[in-house]
């Protein structure tokens, strides 16, 4: 066992989530983003459910931490609504 | 369900919630507690320190039965620069005395018992239930929706966290403001005890809390670093609206902090298991919402945005257990439910939340000095570098010497009003 630096993906490997397939508890509107210049929740979304592919940002709730982080900071309004998961759905903390 | 009507409907199982359900149930109260996650705790982060009067606040003695992890004898501050590390190091066995002054805590197990306490006490307490909305009649809250399902009680008491959607609803605050707010990330580290002892100079029951400054690439910001219980809680809060104007991902520079030079050894030989984020309330008293309550309705802990955070000491869990008993105080003096509002405000002041809050309204201003995240650290280290420095050549006198450090890092003018800004608010 050794401490390495760990991307983003292994960070959220450590987690437990339930993903509710198909119905997103976030829903952003690309369009929006399309336009935006500053696309902060590329570098503060602690999960970077919020990546870039081919210069558009692409958003994927499957391993949101449910933050709120993205709700706050975005500056365009592109996320059109922000929800918690639905009950039994989303991340479950056990050591936290 | 219509004709089932509580005295009071809780959201949220956290601190706040708990408490307050706790205290009404302990009076007889027929309460529901609702949590969303599929039980309480499992949806918290929090850096991971109690400070334990707001449990004796509550029940006296009431702390030994929580599954706290160490108590806290090991204040520690540390002024990280791209290498190095200066760490002051206080400890006071006397914080071990008596009542600890605080503990170390994990929020899956401390939630967990905390609404099995209120679960003992009388309330009903169902986990697994997110609450979609309100019942809004004659202007008053009287229930809350869930799904199809709707549920009635005299107070619902919104304990819904610091994105409280259900103060929103009830129209009594808009979103949170960015500046008003820090992001928090945290990693857990499984580490034996015997090492966490070893590394931090502590036995089996105490524990030490550290944060530290200089690792935030210039964002305003610390880190923290608590000792648990075969674990270690190591996590980085970012002021949000300096993280959204610079460039770096905030987990790129999160894990350059856990494997700076000073940091990794500590951790070293352990497993990370776990990687949560939270947003903390950061402005204090001036974050905090002119209206908390409406008829039928009282806004607690987080989603109040109660927290204070000097960078050195960093409160929300005891706030929020404050501010639940608050909000059973208030219920159960209230003999009508357009005066409980009043009464929650007046049991705030009487438990000294308020005032807490009120002594460190600018504080936060002192947080912004930019100095404090990057420059001074570096100048710190490079002050002791100086000092210690033994290589066989002539030194600098003494005196020179560190100005010189100084020079480099900052000028004189800008360390005059740094000091003069931290001063006045004081």
């Amino acid at each position: 066992m050794s401490i390495k630096r760990l991307g983003p993906e292994e960070l959220l490997a450590l987690d437990k989530f339930s993903v509710d397939e198909g119905k997103p508890h976030i829903v952003v509107d690309k369009a929006i983003c399309a336009t935006c210049s500053g696309r902060v929740c590329l570098v503060v979304c602690p999960a970077r459910c919020y990546r870039l592919k081919d210069d558009a940002v692409n958003f994927d709730y499957a391993g949101c931490l449910e933050c709120g982080t993205c709700r706050v900071m975005c500056t365009d309004k592109g996320v059109t609504s922000w929800n918690y998961p639905r009950a039994s759905f989303g991340v479950t903390f056990r050591c936290s | 369900m219509a004709e089932d009507k509580f005295d009071a409907i809780v959201v949220g199982a956290g601190p706040a919630g708990s408490a307050c359900a706790y205290t009404l149930a302990k009076q007889s109260k027929n309460v529901l507690l609702l949590e969303r996650g599929n039980s309480a705790g499992s949806k918290n982060v929090s850096g991971g320190r109690l400070y334990t009067y707001a449990l004796e606040l509550l029940e006296p003695g009431m702390y030994k039965r929580a599954p706290l992890q160490r108590k806290i004898v090991r204040e520690q501050i540390m002024l990280l620069n791209e290498r190095g590390a200066t760490t002051v190091d206080y400890f006071d066995p006397a914080f071990g005395e008596e009542v600890p002054q605080s503990y170390s805590v994990v929020r899956a197990a401390l939630d967990e018992w905390f609404a099995g306490e209120v679960e003992t006490a009388g309330a009903t307490v169902a986990s697994g239930m997110l609450v979609d909305g309100l019942i809004e009649e004659n202007g008053k809250i009287v229930g809350i929706r869930l799904g199809d399902e709707e549920m009635r009680a005299d107070i619902v008491v919104a304990a819904d966290g610091v994105n409280s959607l259900l103060g929103q609803k009830a129209g009594l605050f808009g979103d949170v403001k960015a500046n008003a707010v820090g992001i928090g990330v945290k990693e857990t580290i499984e580490l034996p005890d015997n090492l966490i002892n070893a590394r931090f100079g502590v036995t089996d029951a105490e524990g030490a809390a550290r944060v530290a400054i200089g690792c935030t690439d210039g964002i305003s910001g610390g880190a923290f670093l608590y000792t648990n219980k075969g674990s270690i809680s190591l996590g980085i809060v970012f002021n949000a609206v300096q993280a959204s104007k610079q460039k770096r991902q905030i987990q790129d520079i999160f894990q350059d902090f856990k494997m700076h030079p000073a940091i990794q050894p500590l951790i070293e030989g352990g497993t990370s298991v776990e990687y949560g984020a939270h947003l903390v309330p950061e402005i204090g008293y001036q974050g905090i919402p002119s209206k908390l309550h409406r008829e039928g309705m009282l806004v607690a802990g987080d989603a109040a945005q109660f927290g204070i955070n000097t960078g050195m000491i960093i409160r929300g869990m005891d706030l929020a257990i404050v501010s639940g008993l608050a909000a059973a105080r208030a219920i159960l003096k209230s003999t009508n439910t357009a005066e409980t509002g009043l009464l929650y405000m007046k049991q705030l002041e009487e438990l000294l939340l308020i005032s807490n809050q009120r002594a460190y309204q600018n504080f936060h201003n002192i947080l912004g000095i930019h100095g404090i995240f990057e420059a001074y650290p570096k100048l710190a280290n490079e002050a002791m570098q100086f000092m210690f420095t033994v290589d066989g050549k002539v030194p600098k006198p003494m005196l020179r010497g560190l100005l010189g450090v100084v020079k480099k890092n900052a000028s004189f003018g800008q360390i005059a009003a740094d000091g003069w800004k931290a001063y006045r608010n004081l």
